[in-house]
């Protein structure tokens, strides 16, 4: 009997996950893909938002502001990269400007701090590539940019080491309500616990409206984005918004912590919960878009593109507490954008109200401290030289465009929660996610993969499931 | 009397050949605009042959497999006759450049030679 | 810190040849630094025949026409070491490299020769729509799988881009076990030579189907389908011309990028075009005593042609350690060389009329199919080489042979031009 199950291992599950896992409690996560950060954790702007930007008043806007400022000391503790970069709104179009006045004053009601609007020449000072159009800039200091891997995985292996239980490939498909407890029903059996946290992104909705007369109703809403080279890293510094109006939304132009440069998102409600394809006018509109902005964007810079889906509630809003008519099932639903931004708060709001309901008493021993995997390019060149002759692994470049050793490989394959696929020693090491996309790494990822899981080639993935990079041996057939 | 299409691989022009065939012989030889045309399509209506490369397994290597090819060109349709009797064979490590690996494959007169070292 | 006279950054056919004429024109002291566990590079992966014609008068697979330079390289006794990165260059010619065993170190170099190949341009580059299955692979990554490990990676395949390694693929995988059902090409010609299409695509009845793209990749975990379409002038897809093709695998074949991150932060000016060096008559970059050649200079179609180019690269690094900076022994200007009408690029970019060879050959490609043409160069205006060509095409190299004789006494030259009249 598990005190709490969540479902899904994103980056609200996994928060949730992580502040639940300082108490006396049995816990365990379903996750139906092969890892953690699969969904929409995975692909989105991977923005730090000042918080600006939800409605006043509103949950959203509150656990925005909150997760901002917990994040640098939250990255420190837990070893994920998060930068504050400052976020600018750029307004195009003078008749425009009083939308970026009432922007600011929304704000500052939020709470968000040293917001300011700035004129065109300062604007110009701080992003010499902007768009000569821009009249004037709404200037966040405390918007940022975080890793959305390395956030998600890092309360995912916290929670673990903290005795959190992860279970893949684990689908939920109904509930059993029982006196006072609950049956997840799954595809791995049935797991019997006291309170349920649904932290089930674009699904969220169908597994609420299984136990509750109070239908959710969320709407997978699609962002294609793409993602351009090192090369040109400093094209801007700051994250570039368009000021949403009558034009369009427009879209955003940022750095990532990993110095490339990401464009993106567009917004299509599909019906698709999978539908992370991305399509033709999608990339063209992202390049017209940008383009406004922020002036020549080198889309020939682009190394790759995706999608990711966004959960859209009807009504904007954040989900979160228990079913009313549902004792003990949690929703944790709703979380679009700014949900990477608050995911702290929301860990930490969840916990709270499962401490309340179950009079949970707090570990002694509790680790709160996470180390991620050591990256020796952070090191300086002594430190980097002692580290290859203790572990001479870290002298094997085995992605030369991220230039990813195999000692890193090896760390993100054996640690807690380990990467047991490809896209899963990328997220973790970026081995792959430079400009030949894996072209040349691969075969040697897969070589460590298999060697380091027991298992031969050709049962190694690029994500789990049939995801299977060869189909057999040659003349075999 | 057969009419067989051709393109003529002599330069990047790629000319498209018409060769009437009698008998197994060219007769007629259209659309070429040099001499080399002419030549390619003799040959290649009479007795198109080609070098295959491919790999054959290894045990206690470096390597899972070597590359190999046949020492002298074979005829075209014989291609795949050469394949499947490479198909069950495994050498032992190590294999050098030249070693052969199957003498006179498919009766071609050829020899499956080693392109590779694995040691 | 280790020294050498020269460093050489890659131990593929480049770095190879470079290595052995250097050692032949005076230089002991050499490294050749390899990232790959062997030397030969990319030859190793490519076991078809058709290499070595020009260089050894016969036909060679990859792994043979490298090991010949491999030999020369170990009789010469020329210094080289395996598994070894190359993180860093300074200006100074400082390399830092890292390896096990050596861990992370430092080497000074007086010349360096870059010889770092190219990469495949990948899925993300080309901007394909569609998921990200597996089951996508860039045709040299594939070429390695089945070549090297002896893997199949897919059954049913589909191949866009023509390109040489992408026709060579079709007809391994054909040999191999799978089915490769159609090569689509973007453009109305294909970028690979005329043999390889006859001898990897028509005898085994693949299909080449020019002006077409992919436009949807299908499949959530592996890929299920492809959708192909065929595009108009301005190489977009046009609509109602979609075929669906069920397949679990789609390979690339759509280009190669000079990999020229570390020649960039070294300083090295860069062709928009070749994204290669720009480089004088010696192969030497805008950095004194640093030197490029072979397909990070710009992308080869032959190897003996980067075997050639790596020798002329190796005898001038040499010269370079021997007598120090070329500028300061000889007078005059260097003379730019100009790519016009369909000529996209030259290599070198500028030539010096003292220090150039005796005949010295001026490689080129063109941006489009020519026929009934003629390769004309001009010095300042006047017209001093016009040769008629039946037929030019992107996907092979061309050269013009300058004569130092007629630069030295031509009065006030400040120009040369290279065109397709």
């Amino acid at each position: 009997m598990y005190d709490v199950v969540i479902i899904g291992a994103g980056v609200s599950g996994c928060a949730c996950a992580r502040e639940l896992s300082r108490y006396q409690l049995n816990i365990c996560v379903l996750e139906k893909e092969e890892d953690v950060c699969c969904g929409t954790s995975k692909a989105n702007s991977a923005i730090v938002h000042a918080g600006f930007d939800a409605k006043s008043g509103s949950l959203m806007a509150k656990l925005n502001v909150e997760g901002n400022q917990m994040m640098e000391e939250l990255s420190r503790e837990l070893d994920f990269p998060f930068q504050r970069n400052g976020s600018l709104v750029v307004c195009l179009h003078k008749e425009e400007l009083p939308n970026l006045e009432e922007l600011y004053e929304r704000g500052i009601q939020n709470g968000v701090k040293d917001l300011r609007i700035i004129g065109r020449e300062e604007l110009i000072e701080m992003e010499p590539n902007i768009s000569q159009q821009a009249v004037a800039a709404l200037y966040a200091p405390t918007g940022g940019i975080v890793c959305p891997f390395g956030m998600n995985l890092a309360f995912a292996e916290n929670a673990a080491v903290n005795g959190v239980e992860f279970y893949f490939y684990t689908e939920v498909v109904g509930f059993e309500k029982q006196e006072s407890t609950w049956l997840v029903k799954t595809s791995q059996g049935d797991f019997a616990t006291k309170y349920i946290i649904n932290a089930a992104g674009v699904y969220a909705d169908q597994f609420h409206n299984m136990v509750s007369s109070k239908k959710l109703h969320i709407t997978p809403r699609r962002g294609e984005y793409c993602l351009l080279d090192h090369a040109v890293a400093e094209y801007v510094k700051h994250t570039i918004f368009q000021l949403p109006g009558k034009y369009g939304k427009g879209v955003l132009v940022t750095p990532t912590v990993h110095g490339n440069i990401l464009v993106g998102p567009t917004a299509d409600d599909i019906e698709n919960r999978e539908g992370t394809n991305t399509t033709q006018e999608g990339l063209e509109e992202l390049t017209a878009r940008a383009r406004q902005t922020v002036k020549d964007l080198p889309m020939r810079q682009v190394i790759t593109s995706f999608a990711g889906l966004r959960a859209h509630e009807d009504g904007h809003e954040f989900q979160i507490g228990e079913a009313e008519d549902a004792k003990g099932f949690i929703d944790c639903a709703g979380i679009e954008s700014p949900g990477l931004t608050a995911a702290p708060a929301i860990g930490k709001m969840v916990a709270q109200m499962i401490k309340e309901l179950s009079n949970a008493k707090e570990k002694t021993d509790f680790i709160a401290a996470r180390k991620g995997i050591l990256d020796p390019k952070t090191l300086d060149q002594e430190a980097h030289a002692a580290l290859i002759r203790k572990q001479p692994d870290y002298g094997t470049i085995v992605c030369r465009c991220e230039l990813v050793s195999e000692g890193e490989i090896l760390d993100a394959i054996r640690r807690p929660l380990g990467a047991k696929s490809l896209d899963g020693v990328k997220r973790r090491t970026r081995a792959g996610m430079g400009r030949c996309q894996a072209g040349f790494c691969s075969p040697r990822t897969m070589e460590l993969l298999a060697r380091e899981c027991n298992l031969p080639l050709s049962e190694i993935t690029k994500s789990g499931g049939s995801s299977k990079l060869i189909m057999g041996r040659n003349k075999d057939s | 009397m057969e009419t067989r299409e051709l393109t003529c691989i002599g330069c990047p022009m790629g000319c498209q050949l018409k060769v009437q065939i009698d008998q197994g012989q060219a007769t007629e030889i259209a659309g070429n605009t040099c001499k080399r045309g002419e030549v390619y399509a003799k040959k290649e209506v009479t007795n198109p042959t080609r070098i295959v490369t491919s790999t054959v397994a290894v045990e206690g290597g470096s390597s899972a497999v070597v590359s190999v090819k046949t020492n002298r060109d074979i005829p075209k349709d014989k291609i795949f006759e050469i394949i499947q009797e490479i198909k069950e064979i495994k050498v032992q490590a190590p294999v050098h450049i030249g070693d052969t690996i199957v003498s006179n494959v498919a009766g071609t007169g050829a020899d499956i030679v080693a392109t590779k070292e694995v040691k | 810190m280790l020294n050498y006279d020269i460093v050489i950054v890659g131990g593929g056919p480049a770095g190879l040849a470079a290595a052995v004429s250097a050692k032949e024109n005076g230089v002991d002291s050499i490294l050749v630094l390899e990232r790959d566990q062997e030397l030969g590079g990319i030859l190793n992966q490519c076991i078809h025949n058709g290499f070595g014609l020009h260089t050894f008068k016969e036909e060679l697979t990859g792994p043979e026409y490298a090991a010949r330079y491999i030999e020369q390289l170990e009789e010469a006794k020329i210094e080289y070491k395996l598994n070894t990165m190359v993180i860093d260059i300074t200006e100074d010619k400082t390399v830092t490299a890292m390896n096990r065993a050596d861990g992370l170190f430092e080497i000074q170099a007086k010349a360096i020769i870059l010889a770092m190949g190219c990469r495949e341009r990948s899925r993300g580059a080309l901007n394909i729509p569609g998921y990200r299955p597996a089951g996508i692979y860039s045709a040299g990554t594939a070429q390695r799988l089945v070549n090297m490990e002896g893997c199949l990676p897919g059954r049913e395949v589909v191949i866009l881009g023509s390109g040489d390694i992408g026709l060579i693929m079709a007809r391994r995988m054909t040999l191999e076990g799978a089915k490769v059902q159609v090569v689509a090409e973007l453009l109305p010609y294909s970028g690979g030579l005329k043999r390889n299409i006859v001898q990897c695509l028509d005898d085994f009845g693949i299909p080449l189907k020019l002006s077409h793209t992919v436009v949807d990749i299908e499949g959530k975990e592996r890929v299920s389908g492809v959708t192909i379409a065929k595009v108009d002038q301005n190489r977009k897809p046009i609509p109602g011309t979609d075929k669906h093709y069920t397949c679990d695998t789609l390979l690339l074949s759509c280009g190669l990028i000079p990999e020229n991150e570390l020649s960039t932060s070294l300083g090295v000016e860069i062709s928009p075009v070749t994204a290669g060096p720009l480089v004088n008559e010696s192969l030497e970059t805008n950095v004194e005593g640093v030197f490029a050649c072979g397909n990070v200079l710009h992308v080869h179609d032959l190897v003996d042609f980067v075997s050639q180019e790596a020798k002329a690269a190796g005898k001038h690094a040499a010269a370079y350690v021997r007598g120090g900076a070329r500028h300061l022994l000889f007078d005059g200007e260097d003379i730019p060389i100009v790519a016009e009408g369909g000529v996209r690029y030259t290599v070198p970019k500028t030539i010096h009329p003292q220090r150039m060879e005796e005949n010295h050959t001026v490689r080129f490609r063109v941006g489009d199919v020519y026929q009934n043409c003629y390769v004309s160069v001009y010095l300042n205006q006047e017209r001093v080489i016009h040769r008629k060509r039946q037929v030019i095409v992107p996907g092979e190299m061309e050269e013009v042979v300058l004569k130092q004789e007629e630069l030295k006494t031509f009065p006030n030259l400040s120009q040369i031009t290279v065109k397709i009249e």
